[in-house]
């Protein structure tokens, strides 16, 4: 295997095992463009026994809730999380889609009453696999390409 | 239990809540018979915003309301109120329930009726939201039904028509898997029921038959509910125009069905009945339309607090 081109980090969060092309769309989910501490790295199309190719994103001195990274499940499944604390993986855990999702989805129906009113969007997750989610407000089903176009 | 409960969607409704709703109204509608007005109601305000015109519902609301001894406030479109300077549901909800007791609501948009609920203090029912729900629309549905037959398990049910946009199918179709059913989808091809329900409703133990020819299946209902085909729903008229007039219910084609067959019909109508049905003994829609008095006055009473 190739060595990695990415800087290991004292302290932060690594999200490996995202799905090749996801990597900015992680980054885009959890707001990390906006982050003003520490590094921000993007590995993408890297070589993973796993998955073939994959991209990792890590973040340093910056730790994820369980429920944030959770987000992380609906467009990248097979991602896994690792705390890093002093260059050492302290903590690791494989993302779970969460049973409600709120505030990072939009509905996909454009006359649903949370794309003209002030409210956050919510849903509940109707099926994992396939992923199928219900909106809370409309009630209209939306399956995993709209997920992804309404993230 | 249900003093303060927002109406709002069928699939909140468990078989217990449903029938509950029916045996109250049924309860009511005795009532009524006997002494001609209620005061359940009496000192209480309804509130009915119908952000677009719906005759019928807000007639019947507003009946309903007067029958239990309460009043009625409200507008029936929504260029005469604030919403046209610009003011969000929000506010008007969170404006309207100062000054009623209870919230009646049709919006164009899905899931309105389900923001006005988490907004307001008092309770809000759902009179229809775009083509999301109309759940006392189909209380009143299954009220009919059960008032013609004494139950609704073991009863062979067709829905005819739209199935694709009828909300009213739709929502319907969802309370019957409550019961011991078995459901007939008569429609044209390209307003079949979506494939999310069909498949919801065979999950669910109903045996679901789909078909396009209601002269093969009229012989085996008990019940036949006819829909419009709505214009105003399909995105490209030369699409309507393939399947407008695709039924036409009249007494050639009853000939074929039962005796007790039941035809009913959310209303309005254009030509999928014939009016020489009406005096039909199968007709039984315009006792439907009767339906949403006391299904209403009950869950205004229930939700009220001043019926338990």
């Amino acid at each position: 295997m190739s060595e990695l081109k990415v800087t290991a980090i004292k302290e932060g969060t690594v999200i490996d095992h995202i799905p090749a092309g996801k990597g900015l769309k992680v980054i885009q989910i959890l707001k990390l463009d906006k982050l003003d501490g520490g590094a921000l790295l993007l590995a993408a199309n890297v070589h993973s026994k796993k998955l073939g190719k994959k991209d990792i994103v890590k973040i340093e001195g910056r730790f994820l809730s369980e429920e944030e990274v959770n987000k992380i499940a609906l467009i990248a499944p097979s991602a896994t999380v690792n705390i890093v604390r002093d260059y050492k993986v302290a903590e690791k855990f494989q993302v779970g889609i969460p049973e409600e999702i709120s505030g990072i989805l939009k509905c996909a129906n454009p006359n649903c009453v949370s794309n003209h009113e002030y409210t956050t969007p919510k849903f509940y997750v109707i099926s994992k696999e396939p992923l199928k989610v219900r909106c809370h407000y409309c009630e209209r089903t939306m399956e995993e390409k709209e997920i992804l176009a309404n993230l | 239990m249900w003093k303060g409960k927002d109406v709002i969607s069928i699939r909140d409704f468990s078989k217990k809540d449903i029938e509950y709703v029916l045996k109250t109204a049924e309860n009511l509608e005795h009532e009524l018979k006997e002494k001609g007005s209620l005061e359940y109601a009496k000192g209480k305000i309804l509130a009915t915003l119908f952000f677009e015109p719906s005759t019928r519902t807000r007639l019947s609301f507003e009946s309903a309301m007067h029958r239990l001894g309460g009043s009625v406030i409200g507008f029936s479109e929504a260029s005469s109120t604030s919403v046209k300077k610009g003011e969000s549901l929000r506010d008007t909800i969170k404006t309207v329930e100062q000054y009623s007791d209870v919230i009646v609501i049709r919006h164009p948009k899905e899931g309105a009726a389900r923001l006005a609920a988490e907004v307001a203090d008092i309770p809000v029912i759902n009179a229809g939201d775009g083509s999301n729900q109309h759940p006392t629309q189909t209380l009143l549905d299954l009220y009919t039904i059960k008032s013609a037959f004494g139950k609704i398990d073991g009863l062979k049910i067709g829905l005819l028509g739209d199935l694709k946009y009828g909300r009213t199918v739709h929502s319907l179709s969802e309370a019957l898997t409550h019961y011991d059913v078995e459901l007939y989808l008569i429609s044209p091809e390209l307003l079949r029921m979506p494939k999310h329900i069909v498949e919801e409703l065979k999950e669910r133990g109903i045996k679901v038959y789909e078909t396009s020819d209601l002269e093969s299946v009229i012989g085996e209902l008990d019940v036949l509910y006819a829909t419009r085909i709505q214009k105003e729903r399909f995105p490209d008229e030369q699409e309507y125009l393939k399947v407008k007039g695709s039924y036409v219910i009249d007494c050639e084609v009853l000939k074929k069905a039962k005796e007790t067959l039941k035809v009913m019909h959310p209303l309005p109508r254009v030509d999928e009945i014939h009016p020489s049905v009406d005096s039909s003994k199968h007709a039984i829609y315009f006792k439907q339309v009767f339906s949403g008095v006391p299904v209403r006055m009950a869950l205004l009473g229930l939700t009220l607090g001043v019926i338990e």
